[in-house]
């Protein structure tokens, strides 16, 4: 089966990001930017897939700015097979991005589409559930454990209270939780080789997709900071202040 | 226009996220709930005890899947302006699957409610807060617990009755579930957590925080290092991508202080950080900071609370 992974350029997930002086958004400008984290899970995952036979060829979606190729770049080094960059420079909010890749899909005719829980910039964790609507298909989300059952895939799921198992029918959505996998460092020699791998480019009007924005920013701002408070000395004195201080025990 | 909450509950009882849904959703307009999934008959009475709902509506018992679920949401759609859910597993399954097939883009974790069409949400792990107004004709989002002050349990009497059946679209089937049980408090609705990092060193080595927390009733958390280690259960985690609580009281043991976990916790009232590395980030955001070796601090700190 074919595996379409969609990754997110995002900024990197070490950055401190700052609140932009006017309250239009946070500074992305000469920030280090990556792939999302949960998409190298879910990328490593459809790698793990096709090294154990059960897929064949594995395609890396990203919709956004021509620099996204970079991370695209990222996933063929890790295994993938080609990379689709659906090219735009605004804002691209889950339902748009849904509906770029059930475009994609409709031109590919995967069976499995993993793509990461959340993507760590909007944290929106929408995109799987809304691609899986568009296309009438069944979802298996924030999924720890995925098994190929005949022509259903078995999804283990992290939820509240502890873990859950669905068998969704394929083709199928699956997102990507934290242990799902642990994802490979790319190789050089498999750096090398991905830099021969092909990219296509499409814009979104290609595909026939209207991305305009549902929201609109009025504007950001950073959360009330807390202080840091005092250092205690002892147990003892931590309690006594527990108790006496903050009336918290 | 009515505004429809669809509930999360456990063994027949609403969870506390949905009383802090439902406390949302009274500043949006009449509020119904929606009642779905296992036990979802003795929910549902509870759902009618909620004061400021005016109807409950009760779906399938059978176990709650994302698909026939979001088509029941979709069938009821047409009644409410907005629809709502906590921003748990449950709702976070649901919504987006909802909103899509309703054309509308959803808000997920929204922790303010500006007016009908205006809502702030987190982004960036916390750290920038958005105010983002919806140009859909409806709204469908999900909820931080945390930011909204649960309804009491009693005071209301809304009738109940059957949702109309949706068709089922045979999507996916439920195979099981191991949902850990627990005496303690649950993770989201706890006045106290005591959270335990990388530096517990194994599972075994949680009971003394385990100790502590019975001493204190509170629940128990964990950083995703000491998830990803094994030592705590998966559902324990504090953070970005794990649990967002905002207890009286939090003690991180152990924890750096990582911006991912302080996203999960740092709206809590008191912050208390056990830790032996005086640089460690966590004293940044800790109202207490005790510098000392866990195994030794943390078993005094029971022995003290036992006095
Ligand atoms: C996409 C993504 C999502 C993430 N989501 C989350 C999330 O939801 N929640 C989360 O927690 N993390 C999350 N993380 C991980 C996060 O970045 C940190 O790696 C993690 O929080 C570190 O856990 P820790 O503080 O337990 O471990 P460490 O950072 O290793 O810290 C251990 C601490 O223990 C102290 N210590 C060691 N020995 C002792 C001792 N004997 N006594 C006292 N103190 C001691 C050390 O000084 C240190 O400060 C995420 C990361 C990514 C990339
Ligand atoms: N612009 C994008 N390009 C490719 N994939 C995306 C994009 N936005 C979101 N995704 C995918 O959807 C997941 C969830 O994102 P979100 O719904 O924004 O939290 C990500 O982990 C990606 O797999």
């Amino acid at each position: 089966m074919k595996v379409l992974v969609p990754v997110k350029r995002v900024v990197d997930y070490n950055v401190k990001v700052r609140v932009k002086a006017d309250g239009s958004g946070v500074e992305t400008a000469n920030v280090k930017m990556s792939m999302n984290p949960f998409d190298e899970i879910a990328v490593e995952e459809a790698v793990r897939l096709k090294e154990k036979g059960v897929a064949e060829e594995i395609v890396a979606v990203s919709c956004g700015p021509n620099a996204a190729q970079e991370q695209l770049r990222t996933a063929l080094a890790m295994g993938a097979d080609r990379g689709i960059l659906v090219e735009h420079d605004g804002v691209l909010e889950p339902l748009a991005v849904a509906k770029l890749l059930k475009a994609i899909v409709g031109r590919e005719g995967p069976a499995l589409v993993i793509l990461g829980k959340q993507a760590i910039d909007d944290d929106m964790s929408a995109t799987g559930q809304m691609l899986a609507a568009l296309l009438g298909w069944g979802q298996g989300t924030f999924a720890s454990r995925v098994e190929k059952e005949g022509d259903a895939i078995r999804v283990t799921r992290e939820v509240d209270g502890g873990l859950e198992t669905v068998s969704v029918k394929l083709p199928a959505i699956v997102t990507a939780d934290l242990r799902l996998n642990e994802p490979r460092y790319a190789s050089l020699p498999n750096i090398m080789k991905a830099r021969k791998k092909p990219i296509e480019t499409v814009k979104p009007a290609d595909l026939g997709v209207d991305v305009t924005p549902r929201l609109s920013v009025l504007k950001v701002e950073e959360p009330a900071k807390r202080q840091a408070g005092k250092k205690v000395g002892s147990v003892q004195e931590l309690v006594e202040k527990l108790r006496n201080e903050a009336k918290v025990i | 226009m009515a505004v429809l909450v669809l509930a999360d509950h456990k063994d027949g009882a609403l969870t506390q996220p949905t009383r802090s849904t439902v406390a949302a959703a009274r500043k949006l307009g009449e509020v119904h709930v929606l009642v779905a999934g296992e036990g979802a008959g003795a929910a549902a009475a509870a759902a009618a005890r909620l004061p400021g709902v005016a109807k409950v509506l009760t779906g399938s018992e059978a176990p709650a899947l994302a698909e026939p679920l979001a088509a029941q949401l979709v069938a009821l759609a047409p009644g409410y302006s907005h629809l709502l859910a906590p921003a748990s597993a449950a709702g976070r399954n649901v919504m987006p699957r909802a909103a899509a097939l309703l054309d509308v883009q959803v808000l997920s974790d929204v922790c303010g409610v500006v007016d009908a069409d205006t809502f702030i949400r987190p982004i960036y792990a916390g750290n920038a807060l958005a105010t983002v107004k919806s140009a859909d004709a409806k709204k469908v989002l999900t909820v931080r617990a945390t930011s909204f002050d649960p309804v009491p349990a009693e005071g209301g009497n809304a009738t109940v009755e059957a949702a109309p059946a949706a068709a089922d679209p045979g999507l996916s089937s439920f195979v099981g579930a191991e949902i850990v049980k627990s005496e303690r408090p649950e993770l989201t609705a706890a006045r106290i957590v005591i959270s335990g990092g990388r530096a517990m060193g194994s599972a075994e080595n949680f009971a003394i925080i385990e100790k502590v927390a019975d001493r204190l009733g509170a629940a128990v958390g964990a950083s995703r290092a000491a998830v990803d280690a094994g030592y705590a259960a998966n559902d324990m985690q504090v953070g970005q991508t794990g649990k967002i609580v905002a207890p009286e009281l939090y003690i991180a043991v152990g924890i750096s202080g990582a911006i991912q976990h302080l996203a999960g916790m740092k709206d809590s009232k008191v912050i208390v950080a056990i830790n032996k590395d005086e640089e460690a980030p966590i004293f940044q955001v800790a109202d207490y900071g005790l510098m000392a070796d866990l195994f030794k601090a943390v078993p005094e700190l029971e022995a003290e609370l036992a006095k």
